[in-house]
């Protein structure tokens, strides 16, 4: 059945992956996302729908928890924060590489290092451009409300087992501790062994019945047999970015400029939207809503019509250098970010706006 | 037509277990593991357990145990079987799990993995192959390598004072509450080899029985890292890691 | 309508769930909310706080940094946020522990004795909730009725028997907050 709920973005996660059907949660505490594996501990879901609830010895553990998990072809996943996901790297490589469908949820911190619990953005590079070793790519899904905190769990599920890849959702401090009003989805059944048999066979660790055995491996010692693993896995990635851009422009279609931002960056820079409007200056937000595949096709485009772009982001500017890529270099592109856990306001955006673009 | 010369009937006294592929395997000429492989084959024959289990493979020489033995596996990162296999278990009750892991894997690089999978009494199947050595990168020193013996990195001998001492850590993990059956094992001697196999059959029914983590170490040879001829590494081993490693069941409940 | 408040005090003084309470009954009530805490070791006996918005249209960002309403319980806050209050906006104000008073005059001041008071009735477990009716007899942004179903969303079910305390002291509340003039 479908419920409104007032509830924070890191326990809807745990209530939405319950509802999706998802067979196993491995994870260990780390501040801000703690919430996650507290509230499925709190709600059972071994006594419910059969989903196995389990807090590794660490970061290290869960994710290769998720990796025996998902090579039995079931839908697991882990949750952590920056700190716990530079841990989990070497898995995330080895899960890319051996084609597993899995889901990650990073509640981002600032760093480096030990950092500061308080909310960034400063983990793009990690979570987009790689982390782990080797050519790999992973779906990166960025949430910016609690109700898409809840919808990407099972959207991240869809793609990953699509694609056969690990699928990120990068949130931050504020999505996963703040409360909004959430519409809840009514439980999917998780699927049997029998229908992960019929439907996941030809690679899953069923067990050998009725056909060759499977094996789930990263490990592939002839090089050019590594190399040809290589190309359809970047054939994989030219296909995700064919099929799975997603953004949300708001008041582009006749912005002079345009704030480019994801999570909750483009919450903040929605409202300098509204307040640059209040002022009479045209300006749009690019919501980014995946990282990767990111949308450079649809940047350029409007590229075309505006006067500048300003990335914003809760860092020293990385997503920003994907944005000057996707528009090239023949039109304003700055960054602005606050760091180290400190927010940028609303006011602050359009400051940044007004001083690096809109003035010169 | 070829001539009959009067031969008797062939009567075949041995072969292969049905589950041990064609595979060539890479293992040198005197190594343990595949002894051990082919009990593992037998065990899981015999117990009719085929399409139910899933072994979980390491990195070390045994990287490859998976192209050996005819079964669902899972290749882990190093150190990473037994998170591995406690998925693998948990979502799937009904199946057969085990990993089957080297000293480097299991004792050095996944030591946390390895304890806290026993200790929540995971009901996994543990083979720890321990041969005081790391085969597979050329010889260097194990948390197992034996004090004074000599390693590509402790050319010198292993010294205490510079490099430890040899980790027991099939004692270590009798400690844990979560663990009902660890024994010591070799595959040296024909008898020893049927008492290594009794004790697999034992963590395997143990695991199809939710009983707990089962632990069986076989102490083995690495004779080309030892530099010794097999026969030497087989004397060697009784000589030296015997002594150290002592044969028979550390915790059996 | 769009409100955006920030209540700020002490971790342990109720700050937080009385934000929750506010926001379920807006919830409730059909509106719009974002509740956004201040998180981490300071919760733990140093200061809190939450900002929450309520409006009928969709909420852009979370983190505002003036507010129509800044509800006060201690003097670290009080010198914090008092400047952080709208022109013309409101500030709410425990005088409990203060000694430097507000001193804006271009905004609207409240006190509440909300601290001696539900001490006086040995019930200061509902502390938050005096100050709650308050602030809803300057603000009566959401009904009374919506409060009562907040509470009921937002308390777990075992203390679904104290309701009738909690309604109590948002009465109480009422009758306490008067206005001040700096």
């Amino acid at each position: 059945m479908e419920e409104v709920r007032l509830m924070k973005g890191n326990e809807v996660i745990a209530e939405a992956a319950i509802r999706c059907g998802c067979d196993g949660f491995f994870g260990y505490p780390i501040t801000p996302q703690t919430e996650i594996i507290e509230t499925l501990m709190e709600l059972k879901p071994w006594e419910t729908t059969g989903m196995v609830v389990l807090q590794a010895e660490s970061e290290l553990a869960s994710i290769n928890m998720v990796y025996g998990g998902a090579a039995a072809g079931k839908r697991v996943m882990t949750s952590s924060s920056s700190p716990g996901i530079s841990l989990m790297c070497e898995g995330l490589s080895y899960l890319a590489g051996a084609e597993l469908p899995c889901v990650i949820v990073n509640v981002s911190r600032g760093g480096p290092g030990l950092g500061t619990i308080q909310p960034a953005q400063s983990d793009y590079f990690q979570i987009v451009k790689g982390g782990g070793h080797g050519d790999y790519n992973m779906i990166v899904l960025a949430p910016f409300s609690v109700q898409e905190m809840n919808d990407f769990v099972e959207l991240a599920f869809d793609l990953a087992f699509k694609y056969l890849n690990p699928v990120i959702i990068l949130a931050d401090g504020i999505i996963g501790q703040m409360m909004e009003k959430v519409t809840l989805k009514p439980i999917r059944p998780r699927l049997t062994d029998k229908e992960i048999e019929e439907r996941y066979g030809s690679w899953a660790v069923t067990g050998k019945k009725n056909r060759k055995r499977n094996i789930v491996t990263s490990l592939q010692l002839e090089p050019h047999i590594q190399e040809e693993h290589n190309h359809k896995l970047q054939a994989k990635y030219r296909e995700i970015e064919k099929n799975e851009v997603r953004y949300e422009a708001i008041g582009c279609e006749d912005a002079d400029y345009i704030i480019v931002a994801y999570g909750s960056s483009a919450r903040i820079g929605e409202k300098a939207m509204e307040l640059a409007r209040e002022e009479g200056l045209k300006v749009g937000l690019f919501r980014l809503i995946t990282l990767f595949p990111f949308p450079h096709k649809e940047l350029a485009e409007l590229k075309k019509k505006v006067k500048g772009f300003l990335a914003v982001e809760l860092s020293c500017g990385q997503m920003v250098e994907d944005v000057k890529l996707a528009v090239g270099s023949d039109i304003p592109v700055h960054h602005y970010g606050r760091m180290g856990g400190m927010i940028h306001s609303p006011n602050e955006v359009l400051d940044a706006l007004k001083k690096t673009i809109v003035e010169k | 037509m070829a001539e009959n010369i009067g031969q008797a009937e062939e009567k075949l006294v041995y072969q292969k277990p049905r589950l041990i592929t064609d595979n060539t395997m890479h293992y040198c000429p005197g190594c343990s593991h595949g002894v051990v492989h082919k009990l593992i084959a037998e065990v899981i024959e015999e117990m009719g357990l085929e399409e139910l289990a899933v072994g979980v493979s390491p990195v070390g020489c045994s990287v490859l145990a998976y192209d050996y033995i005819d079964i669902d596996w899972v290749e882990a990162a190093h150190g990473r079987a037994p998170a591995i296999a406690t998925a693998l278990k948990r979502l799937s009750p009904q199946k057969l799990v085990f990993t089957y892991q080297g000293d480097g894997d299991l004792a050095a690089i996944g030591t946390g993995e390895t304890i806290h999978a026993c200790n929540r009494g995971e009901n996994i199947a543990i083979i720890f192959i321990n041969n005081a050595i790391y085969g597979m990168t050329g010889g260097q020193m194990a948390p197992t390598t034996l004090v004074g013996m000599k390693t590509s990195t402790t050319p010198e001998g292993r010294i205490p004072a510079l490099h430890g001492f040899p980790v027991k850590i099939a004692d270590m993990l009798a400690h844990l509450n979560g663990v009902c059956y660890i024994t010591r094992q070799s595959v040296h001697k024909p008898a020893a080899v049927r008492q290594a196999k009794k004790a697999i059959r034992k963590a395997f029914e143990n695991s199809m029985n939710n009983k707990g983590t089962s632990f069986v170490e076989i102490v083995a040879t690495c004779n080309s890292g030892w530099k010794l001829s097999p026969v030497a590494a087989n004397q060697w081993m009784e000589e030296h890691m015997h002594e150290a490693y002592p044969l028979g069941d550390i915790k059996n409940e | 309508m769009k409100e955006e408040i920030i209540i700020a005090g002490f971790g342990g003084q109720g700050v937080l769930s009385m934000g929750k309470i506010l926001a379920y009954s807006a919830v409730m009530q059909g509106k719009e909310v974002t509740w956004m805490p201040s998180y981490g070791p300071e919760m733990r006996g140093g200061t809190a706080n939450v900002t929450v918005i309520i409006s009928d249209e969709r909420i852009s960002s979370p983190i505002v940094h003036e507010y129509d309403t800044v509800i006060v319980l201690n003097q670290q806050s009080l010198d914090k946020f008092e400047h952080s209050v709208k022109k013309g906006g409101v500030l709410i104000y425990d005088p409990n522990g203060i000694s430097h008073k507000p001193t804006r005059k271009d905004i609207r001041v409240y006190s509440i004795e909300a601290t001696s008071e539900s001490a006086k009735k040995g019930n200061t477990r509902v502390f938050n909730m005096v100050v709650l009716g308050g602030y809803l007899k300057v603000k009566p942004i959401v009904s009374l009725d919506s409060v009562d179903k907040g509470l009921r969303k937002s308390l777990p079910e075992r203390l679904h028997h104290t309701i009738p305390a909690n309604r109590e002291a948002i009465r109480q509340g009422m009758e306490l907050v008067k206005e001040e003039h700096v």
